[in-house]
Parts: structure tokens; C-alpha cells; sequence
């Protein structure tokens, strides 16, 4: 056969590498969209048409009123409120413990990486290690330490809780975003005049957006998702949307409504989710950002 | 003396490892200071120190007659140039130009007009609105260079500001900078580690190595009259050529032997009478000439190796007792490697150093 001639782009070949690749991915595809499809029908179907198990059927028509009843009509033990209060409940305690913690973690890592204040390998360090012991070694003196100041079972106690637990991780990602900002930027700024916070404000944070994006993005789904550390210290008033989720499912009187039960989960998954499909570009972007400049 | 920026007995260290050595400088007004060195010598360090962006361990820093040792740098009157630009990257052209304006709290108007004098005279008026990202390299280093300049100060800190740029613009921007001092009139404090640059703008080079200044002097006289062995080798391009020898004075005039050569040195302006002993006899490559025999000069005999033809001159690499030396010629060369030649050397024009390094 004659050797073809090279000229122009080089032809793209289908190999057997590449088509079992594109196996893989299409299991891996089904392996994660499957469970969603399961409960996305389930939730649409009455309880006589789920007890026929047939659980990958389509339902034979659309009944909405699981989702109506697991938001507001569920019942947790005795109480039949449904899971809305637990939504606006995680809502009251994400919003401000994202706010708080990202604040305080780009300010951390914006005086640890541009100030270098004296110490501040060993305090890095130390917070690092705060971030590597499991919670749970935490969560008796943490108890005792908010009943002391008088902050158990408040939403505040709840809020002061996620800002400390996210910090580490918070400043870990400022501190390596920051540092590789260059110094003499903060150099320029002082020569013109400018102090600690107006530096921080004016220059590095705009810097900083994607970050900003990511680590609020990351610091959402970790709060909204946390279940330990709601049941412990929030108290009865202030049960996050997962602790109350856990309830409806886990009771044990009745019939188990499992439409309910799937309406309720994809609710409360709902919110992280809509976060990721509405900024995912950003959440690409800014996390490529660190790795290309970390 | 009256002085605009003066640095009594500075030292800066950190631990043990000492970075600049109770150093004493004082930069007249008006004069165009140019710190030059290898890198870790210490120029920006000492830079940084004169800002007050940078601690130091003991000593005293003068201002405009004006002790500034423990002064924030904002209220040190400088304005400040950095090698990477430090531009802010999400402010447009004008913002960044009015920064230091806004945060001393100046009423409006005033800083427009000055932020319009100042892109006027760099040429930055078109690109006010311009984000740091949108402007090109020589673009940016105006800008850090207006930024300094709006702010209306005695003295003007240049860290490499030039070190960034393609060859090109570095000249065009040099000029510039030179232009600007003429014009303006302020104290410049120049770093750098290109002697070009060095020689081309400054009144006085400070060159410096390990902290200590080597030689403090006016750039005719670094380049022809260069203090030490360090300072001989830094300066010049090709360097200086270097024959070991010996000085003897054992005849009555004093002369310099190496194995295989032997000066007259009457010529030579001794700084202090010569005595016998090891030296090192230095001579720059444009203070060789190639016809030795017809000049009358001493020569020093040996084979072409290398030609380098660079337009308006050549330089000539000849090989000379298991040592290579270079020659400058103006125009061009005929002369191939392989081909004998016998330059002469013009001893009033050459450097003795002897066993210490320090200059004869």
C-alpha cells in the first residue's frame, strides 16, 4: 500500500483505547444519573404504584403531592410541618456562616501570605492542623465550650461553629491564592499610602473574585450538607434542612411514604445543586486560577 | 552638605546573615544615583530600606533633611517604580494613577488636574480608561512611572524598572527616564544590574557586592578608572582582559613582568609609588591597538580565534599565552580567525591592581 503523504492536520484515528474510553465514561454517567432518575420518579409516583416495584418504570401519571406534603405536611415524630422550616431554618444559618467564614478566611490569608506577620508559619501551621483532626474529637469540649458563653443551641452558636470548622480551609485557599500575588503590589500600595484594610479592599480582594466564588461555593455545599455539627449545636428551633430530612425519613410510625421521602431528599439537595449548575463555569475558573498560580 | 537622601552607619541583617554593612551614603539633589550589582548584593534591599518597606537593624535614614528612620513610606516623600510594574489589575489607567491621591484624601479637582498633567507627560492620555491588562509591557512601566510621578515627591526610587521590558523598549524607556530627569529635576535612586543602563543615566553608580560599596564614583570614572578587581570585571563589555604578573621596581622605573611579557610602567599614574611585588595588570579591549608595531606601543602578540562583527565595531578574540583576550575595533574587519596579529597597549590608559585586589 503507498505511504500516505503528511500534509495538513494529522487524521484523528478511532482506537480501541478511545472507544472503551467513552464506555467508561457512559457507565460512569449512568452510575451517577441513575439513583436521581430512580428518586425523581419515585417522588412522582402514588404509594400504590410504587408498591408494584417497579422502581425504573416511569410513573403513570403525575402526582405532585408527595412534594407538596414534604414541604410542608411531613411529619417528623408528631409534629406534621413538613421541611420547610428546616429550609429556611439552613438557610439562616448558611448564609451567614458563608459570609463570616470567607471574610475571615481572606483576610487570614491575605495578612499571612502579604504581611508574614512574625509567627505566622507556626499559626498557618497550627490552623492546618486544626483542620486535620477529624470533628468529632471537637464536639465534647466544643459542647461545653458554648454552653459556657452561653451560646449553645442558638443560631449563632450554630454560626460560630461552621466559621470556626471552615476556617482552615478557607484560609488554606486565600493564603495559597494570595501568595502568589506579587509582593511589590502591596509595596506599591504602601508607598502610595494606602494601610492594612484599604489594601485588603481596594486591591487584593478584587483580586480575588474567582476565589472568593469557589471558596463560597465549596463553603455552601459543606454547610448546607452538614448534618453532625446542625444536630449538635443548633438547637430545636434552628434544625437544618438535612437534620429535619433525616427525620421525616427515619420515622417509624405508619406507613413509610417513600414518595415523600425521595420529594423531601431531592428538596433539600436541591439548593447546593442549583449552585453548581448556575456557577460552574466559575467554579472551573477559579479553581484552575489557584492550580495554574499555586 | 546639604543632601536629599542621606544613610548614616545603615545595616541590615538578618540573624547572622548580614545583607548590607554599616553603610554611609549621601545623594545630592537633583543627582541621578544609579545602585548597581549581582544580584544578592544588596542594591534592593537598601532600595527597599530607603522606601521604609523594608526593616532595618540599626543605623539612621535622611529625607530632605529629615530624619525618616521610623516614617511610613507614604509620609518619606518618594514615589516608588517596581520591575514587575505592581500595577493594581482592577484598576483602569487613571485609577491607578490617582491611588495614592485618593487615599491622602485630596479634594477632586486636584487630582484630576494632576493625574491629566502626568498622562500628559507620559503619554498615557489615550489609555486612561485602560485596564493594566489591555496595555502592552512599555505601556505598563509608564504607568508605574506616572504613578510615582503624581505624587509630587522630591525623590524617585527605581527598582529594575527596565528589567522586564525586550531589549527595544528598554532603550526607547531609558531614554525617557533620562529625559524626565532632565526635565523634572528630582533625585533619582536608580537599581540595577545593567551597566549599560548604569552608565547611561547615572551622575554617580554606587557599585555594590555583599552589602559594602565597592566604588562610589561618576561612570567615566568606574569605566576608565575602576577601583578594584571586582569593580574591573563588572564593568565592561566584553571585560577586561587580566594578565598576572609582577610589579619590579628593581631597575630604578618601575615595570610589569608576566612569563612572557614585560611593560615599561613610567606611563602608568601610579596612586601611590610603585613597590615590587604580585599584581594584576587590567586593560579594556578598546585600549588595545591593532597595529603595535606601527603605534610604537608595547604589543602583545597572538592568534585570532573568534571574530565577532557587530556592525558598527568588531571585537576580536586572539589567543595569547594559554589566555584568550578580546580587542574592539570600530568598522569592519577583514582579519579571519587563524590570522597573526600583534596589538599595542596603551599603558596610561590600563588598571594595576595588586595582591589585594585594590587598585595601584
Amino acid at each position: 500500500m503507498a505511504r500516505l503523504h503528511p500534509n495538513g492536520p494529522k487524521p484523528t484515528q478511532i482506537t480501541a483505547g478511545r472507544i472503551g474510553l467513552y464506555v467508561f465514561l457512559l457507565v460512569a454517567v449512568l452510575f451517577f444519573t441513575l439513583p436521581l432518575y430512580t428518586m425523581v420518579v419515585t417522588s412522582l409516583k402514588t404509594m400504590d404504584e410504587i408498591r408494584l416495584g417497579q422502581i425504573f418504570s416511569l410513573p403513570s401519571k403525575l402526582d405532585f403531592s408527595a412534594w407538596t406534603t414534604a414541604w410542608s405536611g411531613a411529619c417528623m415524630g408528631t409534629v406534621c410541618v413538613g421541611i420547610r422550616s428546616g429550609f429556611w431554618n439552613s438557610l439562616a444559618i448558611t448564609i451567614p456562616s458563608v459570609a463570616l467564614s470567607v471574610f475571615v478566611g481572606a483576610v487570614n490569608g491575605y495578612a499571612l501570605s502579604l504581611w508574614r506577620p512574625r509567627g505566622a508559619s507556626v499559626l498557618f501551621g497550627l490552623l492546618m492542623a486544626g483542620g486535620l483532626i477529624p470533628y468529632q474529637i471537637f464536639l465534647y469540649p466544643m459542647v461545653r465550650a458554648m454552653a459556657t458563653v452561653g451560646l449553645y443551641n442558638s443560631l449563632a452558636g450554630i454560626i460560630l461553629v461552621h466559621v470556626i470548622f471552615g476556617l482552615p480551609l478557607v484560609t488554606l485557599l486565600f493564603r495559597n491564592y494570595f501568595v502568589s500575588v506579587p509582593e511589590e503590589l502591596c509595596k506599591a500600595a504602601r508607598v502610595d499610602g494606602a494601610g492594612f484594610w484599604r489594601i485588603f479592599f481596594e486591591i487584593m480582594l478584587p483580586i480575588a473574585v474567582p476565589m472568593v466564588v469557589v471558596v463560597s461555593m465549596l463553603q455552601f455545599t459543606g454547610i448546607w450538607n452538614d448534618f453532625l455539627l446542625g444536630l449538635v449545636f443548633a438547637g430545636r428551633d434552628n434544625l437544618p434542612m438535612t437534620v429535619q430530612l433525616n427525620n421525616i425519613v427515619n420515622t417509624t410510625m405508619g406507613e413509610r411514604t417513600y414518595n415523600v421521602n425521595m420529594a423531601a431528599t431531592i428538596l433539600t439537595a436541591l439548593v447546593p445543586l442549583a449552585i453548581y449548575f448556575l456557577s460552574g463555569r466559575w467554579f472551573v475558573r477559579g479553581i484552575a486560577a489557584g492550580a495554574v498560580k499555586g | 552638605m546639604q543632601s536629599a537622601v542621606s544613610i548614616k552607619d545603615l545595616k541590615i541583617a538578618y540573624g547572622d546573615n548580614t545583607v548590607i554593612e554599616k553603610m554611609s551614603l549621601d545623594i545630592a539633589p537633583k543627582e541621578f544615583l544609579v545602585l548597581l550589582g549581582p544580584s544578592g548584593c544588596g542594591k534592593s534591599t537598601l532600595l527597599n530600606a530607603i522606601a521604609g518597606l523594608q526593616d532595618i537593624t540599626s543605623g539612621e535614614i535622611w529625607i530632605s533633611d529629615k530624619n525618616v528612620t521610623w516614617e511610613e513610606p507614604k509620609d518619606r516623600g518618594i514615589g516608588m517604580v517596581f520591575q514587575s510594574y505592581a500595577l493594581y489589575p482592577r484598576m483602569s489607567v487613571r485609577k491607578n494613577l490617582s491611588f495614592g491621591l485618593r487615599v491622602a484624601g485630596l479634594p477632586k479637582a486636584e487630582i484630576e488636574a494632576r493625574v491629566a498633567r502626568t498622562a500628559a507627560l507620559l503619554h498615557l492620555d489615550k489609555l486612561l480608561d485602560r485596564r493594566p491588562a489591555e496595555l502592552s509591557g512599555g505601556q505598563r512601566q509608564r504607568v508605574a512611572i506616572g504613578r510615582a510621578l503624581v505624587r509630587q515627591v522630591d525623590v524617585f526610587l527605581f527598582d529594575e524598572p527596565l528589567s522586564n521590558l525586550d531589549a527595544k523598549l528598554r532603550n526607547e524607556l531609558r531614554v525617557e527616564i533620562k529625559k524626565l530627569h532632565q526635565s523634572l529635576g528630582n533625585t533619582m535612586i536608580y537599581v540595577t544590574h545593567d551597566q549599560v543602563e548604569a552608565l547611561t543615566l547615572a551622575d554617580r553608580i554606587a557599585i555594590m557586592r555583599d552589602g559594602v560599596i565597592q566604588q562610589l564614583a561618576s561612570p567615566s570614572e568606574i569605566y576608565h578608572r575602576p577601583a578594584n578587581l571586582f569593580v574591573a570585571g563588572f564593568i565592561g563589555a566584553p571585560a577586561m582582559n587580566f594578565i598576572e604578573g609582577r610589579i619590579e621596581t628593581a631597575n630604578g622605573s618601575p615595570t610589569f613582568q608576566s612569563n612572557e611579557l614585560s611593560f615599561d610602567l613610567s606611563g602608568y599614574g601610579f596612586k601611590t609609588p610603585p613597590v615590587s611585588g604580585q599584581a594584576t595588570l587590567g586593560f579594556r579591549p578598546d585600549h588595545l591597538v591593532l597595529d603595535g608595531a606601527a603605534s610604537g606601543l608595547p604589543t602583545i602578540p597572538g592568534r585570532i580565534s573568534v571574530v565577532e562583527p557587530m556592525g558598527s565595531e568588531a571585537v576580536l578574540w586572539f589567543d595569547w599565552a594559554k589566555q584568550t583576550l578580546s580587542l574592539r575595533l570600530m568598522g569592519d574587519v577583514t582579519l579571519l580567525p587563524g590570522d597573526a596579529l600583534s596589538p599595542g597597549l596603551d599603558i596610561s590608559k590600563a588598571s594595576l591592581f595588586g595582591a589585594d585586589g585594590s587598585r595601584l
